[in-house]
């Protein structure tokens, strides 16, 4: 069984400076309490790792606004202007990556894997800096894997063992989060009793979840 | 600047084939779904996890767990499915997607698109753009031929390129053009624009066949 907590606990289990994953896409699929609460706690320095920061004051980009971040690795910060504006400045290191790389380098983590090669990428910037491979005669563009401290997760549906569903397009980065995280937490709009959730329609096994965010009182 | 962008919507959607997987990218060539008829059996694939993405629903009616990869509320098909962003992109990159349809801010003679930053002012991430480009099997240019009187077809890029694979054609709201070995050869023109108009506001080498046709339409501008 897994404690539902308070999202102000979650957070205080978040340090300053910490490397931390947080699911979603343009804000869909984020867990917005989880956020709202590290905001308020202001931990700052933190690296995130996710496909965007969203916009000015929504979803990730309240902790952009807040200058709680001095590292993003993400694939689109375009609709954010306060990213595109920190990078600019240097206030906050973007690293740019392919969306299906991150994706990759997320999963390979998550599923003990070395990293993976890709064609995505050669002979672009994204490769600058990163090692091209040559097997048999073709090149490819080793992608290393992507780990963190947090995964600060949303799911749909979650029940006391931790086990998660998710929805249509709030999916996205969060079960791949999921797996390579020293510590995850889960945001669920709902938490149902233990055999609640068919094994079948289990998305994430309630193992990998180490905490699980209280229903809004 | 609607007709410009109406001519090239319509005239793509003639290259997207039925029964097939289709990604259009935000802005323009999101557009191209307007002229495809339900009856063509195209599902379109939306990076962030839809194969099979329908139209913006009536006001009151979204779900805040359905949306395309600008955030804009969608819905999904009849028989669609949703994925995560790995399988996502294993349908883009592992060749299952018949084609993608993406903006460009420059394409150059070696048919190499650039479309996602402008250094030091615009540098808004590739997104899944170079994953699209890298891995479907069809790639279309949908963009105006001239940005502010500026040519966009050059003869080598100047911004950052997003693949260095070749794009399979150029639809502009003047020609249709197709990147070949030999270089860049005018297709289409479209309708009341000569030859030589395009000659002018083209700065990479066109190759000009004898005879250009114009750009035919399955419907006619709404």
């Amino acid at each position: 069984m897994k404690n539902a907590i308070t999202p102000e606990a979650a957070a205080d289990l978040i340090p300053s400076g910490a490397v931390v994953m947080i699911g979603g896409f343009m804000g869909v699929g984020s867990p917005h309490r989880l956020i709202d609460a590290l905001v308020a706690a202001g931990r700052g320095e933190l690296t995130i790792i996710a496909n965007d920061t969203a916009r000015p004051g929504f979803g990730i980009g309240r902790l952009i606004s807040a200058g709680l971040v001095s590292r993003v690795i993400a694939s689109h910060i375009g609709l954010n202007p306060d990213t595109q504006k920190g990078m600019l400045s240097g206030a906050i290191a973007v690293e740019l990556v392919p969306q299906g790389t991150l994706a990759e380098r997320i999963r390979s983590a998550g599923f003990g894997l070395g990293g993976v090669l890709t064609k995505t990428g050669l002979g672009t910037l994204a490769a600058d800096g990163q090692r091209i491979i040559e097997i048999d005669g073709e090149e490819w563009l080793y992608a290393p894997p992507l780990a963190a401290d947090f995964a600060l997760l949303h799911a749909d549906r979650a029940d006391y063992n931790g086990n998660l569903t998710y929805q249509l397009t709030a999916t996205n980065f969060n079960p791949l989060m999921a797996m390579a995280a020293k510590t995850v937490i889960c945001e669920p709009r709902e938490i149902l009793p233990v055999g609640a959730i068919p094994p079948d329609a289990v998305d994430t096994p309630g193992v990998l979840v180490d905490h699980l965010i209280r229903r809004a009182a | 600047m609607i007709y410009a962008e109406e001519i090239i919507q319509q005239r793509v959607a003639r290259e997207l084939h039925p029964g097939t997987l289709v990604n259009l990218g935000i802005g323009l060539p999101t557009g191209v779904s307007r002229f495809v008829s339900p009856e063509w059996g195209i599902l379109f694939q939306s990076e962030n996890g839809i194969v099979g993405m329908g139209a913006r629903p009536p006001e009151g009616m979204e779900d805040e767990d359905l949306a395309d990869a600008g955030g804009g509320f969608v819905t999904a098909v009849p028989g669609s499915a949703t994925v995560d962003s790995a399988f996502s992109f294993g349908l883009i990159r592992g060749g299952h997607l018949d084609a993608t349809v993406l903006g460009g801010l420059e394409v150059d003679e070696a048919g190499r698109l650039a479309n996602w930053m402008v250094p030091g002012r615009m540098v808004p991430g590739m997104g899944g753009a170079m994953d699209l480009v890298t891995g479907a099997r069809r790639v279309i240019v949908a963009m105006q031929h001239t940005a502010k009187g500026r040519p966009k077809i050059v003869p080598v890029c100047t911004l950052p390129i997003t693949s260095t694979r070749r794009v399979t054609m150029i639809v502009t709201d003047m020609a249709v053009i197709e990147p070949t070995d030999d270089g860049l050869v005018l297709r289409e023109r479209a309708p009341g624009v000569s030859v030589e108009a395009i000659l002018g506001a083209t700065a990479a080498r066109l190759i000009v066949p004898t005879d250009i046709a114009e750009m035919q339409f399955l419907r006619i501008a709404v």
